[in-house]
């Protein structure tokens, strides 16, 4: 899709994903099975401190089990909640090609969705409790997506910045302690970058095309910078639970550090692409081999949390509508099915 | 599920299958994950579109989750209670904390 | 070999760019394949043929399209999305075929984004309104089998382009028709709600039956389908009620023109942009 042109990385080699799942599993022989019941958390700390990986019928702390549950559901829901405001656009896409890439897009989205939510039933968890929890409201998805796409260069955008920001936040998750959690994030890792990649690259088209296009292309940016970079969390030290989860190596790297790590990505792709960050602070720092950069607005991180962002009230109304409207088939297939296996065991008997 | 939150078992979720890809000739198959059907025909209509992206020829196998028995190591353990009949232990429902999103 | 490297074999393979151009498509159908239109065949009836079929694929993925994020059930959202996918596939193969053919050289999104209502020659069961996942996989059923149908004649065609994408296409529909088979027997046969549904979804779909001619005669194979799924589902086979016109000959239903509306307004607001 992108030919042989494509210079500019967007995913750093270091970060490449197939680097990273030469991981192994958890194995009883080289970790002595546990002989007194205070051993299992030994036997737990062991594993997670030879860097091997927790399997889904190992013991495990309660709270180790509920914050896995806890951010794997809400990566999921975000992945679920994430394919409305691109996926608004799928009717409406200015060709046929941008029109099968996006819904080819949207439909990862929901393939993601599923891998996660099945991850987090390995865990116990159970996905209509799940899905209930999203849609009443008690469970989150990521601020990002109460935000609207006003345009189609946002398509463009959502890709470059929001899956951007994504593979920095999921990339090391593929290494995550849980297997069932870091082997879904590897199978959807390799997707997210086809995701980031067509987003750059339908900039890059709409760059070289009319004043307008290349206008639509910096509002968006405008638009979404800000609230891309408050994707990966309040800053460490109001984020309360990070240090646990990064013990346990639920998550692998703090917030500001993959924040650091998606200015210094994007910064270079931005200038290749000819648009403005929208940050006057910006700036290269010699001394810290860094970009410096303003602060993001965290009030308004907190008001989109809370529920008071621009779209949160249309989102989970349109997930809400399509559980509800889809009762009546998921109960008419469970009807058959019980009807068939119960035709079948007449059949049988007589 | 739990005793005191009794479900109409029309309302309840499709069952959750286990889904097994042979990727390609020569490789055994592999488990990829779960999904949720009524039957045993959409469970493999949707392994097909959910974990091969309906390439040809590649052979899925699908079997409800309940069916499958599981051992491992660390439960020879004698002081730990096995739950050897399931391949994942489903607990009851975890009361999950509602919290800031740390994505 | 660990577990994990095992795993990662099933992607192989996978990780060209082609999904993205041709939705889920793995390889191009046009590989090696002919494109100068052969000798005796009629280049005329040829681009009324492609603009016909893939005007009933680009309406059936933007129907199909509307579905996504309000499926019953995520699983779902997958399933259809994969068949809008593989008939927007179709259309701009079928779109190409015509621009190559009828000497203007247009492309593909010249007869997607530039066309008025009155130019489009799919049928009017394709552009039809909302309705209920009953509905959907009533009408998925009844075009797939349709289609299906035409498609495994055209396998043969003279023109080698149209002959290659009816062979992937035979592929694509017989598993359309499939699944809207297995939805319609579950919907038919579940609930007194899911029953009642079907029936008026086939009630709705009755009239526009008529239309579905082509060149061949397969009414025979459609009725066969409907009627084997209608039994197993327990449902009465629609009664044939006609109604004149057809789309085929440019003659639309009211809610052609709002669909092409939505599909062609980003388009046609930016002339001379690049997307």
């Amino acid at each position: 899709m992108l030919g042989a042109r494509k210079r500019v990385t967007l995913i750093p080699n270091e970060w490449s994903v197939g680097k990273l799942v030469t991981m192994t599993t958890t194995d009883a022989a080289e970790v002595p099975p546990p002989h007194t019941p205070d051993g299992l958390q030994e036997h737990f700390d062991a594993t997670i401190a030879r860097d091997q990986r927790v399997e889904p019928r190992d013991w495990m702390p309660d709270g180790y089990r509920k914050t896995l549950i806890r951010q794997i559901a809400q990566h999921a829901h975000s992945e679920i909640i994430g394919m409305q405001p691109e996926g608004e656009w799928i009717t409406r896409a200015p060709s046929l090609r941008r029109k099968a890439i996006l819904f080819a897009k949207v439909q990862d989205e929901a393939g993601h969705g599923l891998y996660l939510y099945s991850a987090a039933e390995t865990l116990g968890a159970d996905r209509d409790d799940l899905t209930q929890r999203l849609i009443e409201g008690r469970q989150k998805y990521s601020s990002i997506f109460n935000y609207p796409t006003l345009g189609f260069a946002d398509v463009g955008v959502i890709g470059w910045f929001v899956d951007g920001a994504a593979i920095c936040n999921q990339v090391p998750l593929c290494r995550s302690s849980y297997g069932p959690y870091a082997r879904a994030m590897v199978r959807i890792c390799k997707e997210e970058s086809f995701h980031q990649r067509q987003g750059y690259e339908l900039l890059m088209t709409m760059m070289r095309g009319t004043d307008a296009q290349r206008e639509m292309v910096q509002d968006a940016v405008n638009r979404w910078w800000w609230p891309s970079l408050m994707m990966f969390g309040p800053p460490d030290d109001a984020s309360p639970n990070s240090a646990r989860s990064m013990a346990w190596k639920i998550k692998r790297h703090s917030n500001d550090e993959l924040r650091r790590r998606f200015v210094d990505m994007t910064v270079p792709q931005a200038e290749k692409l000819g648009v403005t960050l929208p940050d006057p602070e910006l700036r290269w720092n010699e001394e810290s081999g860094h970009h410096d950069f303003g602060t993001p607005d965290w009030d308004e991180l907190m008001r989109v949390i809370k529920g008071d962002g621009p779209c949160n009230d249309r989102r989970m109304e349109r997930r809400r509508t399509a559980h509800e409207e889809g009762a009546w088939v998921r109960e008419a297939a469970t009807a058959h099915a019980a009807k068939q296996a119960a035709r079948a065991e007449k059949g049988t008997a007589a | 599920m739990t005793p005191e939150n009794p479900r109409d078992p029309e309302k309840q979720g499709w069952p959750l299958y286990e889904v097994f890809v042979r990727g390609n000739r020569g490789l055994n198959h592999v488990h990829v994950g779960s999904l949720h059907a009524a039957d045993d025909a959409m469970a493999l209509t949707h392994a097909r579109d959910l974990y091969t992206r309906r390439n040809e020829g590649v052979s899925i196998w699908v079997v409800r989750s309940e069916h499958i028995a599981a051992s491992t190591r660390d439960e020879k353990d004698p002081f730990f209670a096995p739950s050897a009949d399931k391949v994942y232990r489903h607990p009851t429902f975890y009361d999950i904390p509602d919290d800031v999103p740390h994505i | 070999m660990s577990d994990d490297h095992v795993y990662l074999t099933l992607a192989e393979g996978h990780e060209d760019d082609t999904r993205w151009a041709y939705g889920t498509g793995f390889e191009d159908p046009l590989h090696g394949v002919d494109t100068t239109v052969p000798e005796g065949v009629d280049a005329g009836a040829l681009v009324a043929e492609c603009v016909a079929l893939a005007d009933d694929a680009l309406v059936s993925a933007q129907r199909l399209a509307e579905w996504v994020t309000r499926a019953p059930e995520l699983e779902e959202e997958v399933a259809l999305a994969n068949i809008g996918l593989d008939l927007l596939g179709q259309a701009r193969l079928l779109y190409s075929r015509a621009g190559q053919t009828d000497g203007t050289g247009r492309d593909e999104d010249a007869y997607a984004y530039l066309r008025d209502a009155g130019d489009f020659r799919n049928v009017r069961l394709a552009e039809l309104p909302g309705g209920d996942f009953a509905f959907a996989v009533v009408r998925l059923l009844v075009l797939s089998s349709w289609r299906l149908a035409h498609f495994r004649r055209l396998r043969a065609h003279p023109d080698p382009v149209l002959a290659a994408v009816a062979a992937k296409g035979v592929k694509e529909l017989t598993y359309h028709r499939q699944y809207a088979a297995e939805w319609c027997v579950r919907l038919g046969d579940g609930t007194d709600e899911s029953h009642r549904r079907m029936r008026a979804a086939l009630d709705r779909v009755a009239p526009y039956l008529g239309e579905l001619h082509t060149a061949y005669d397969v009414r025979d194979e459609v009725a066969d389908d409907l009627r084997q799924v209608t039994e197993a589902a327990g449902l009465p086979l629609p009664v044939h009620r006609p109604l004149p016109g057809s789309g085929r000959a440019g003659e639309h239903t009211e809610h052609l023109a709002p669909l092409l509306t939505e599909l062609q307004g980003v388009a046609r607001a930016h002339p001379g942009a690049t997307w």
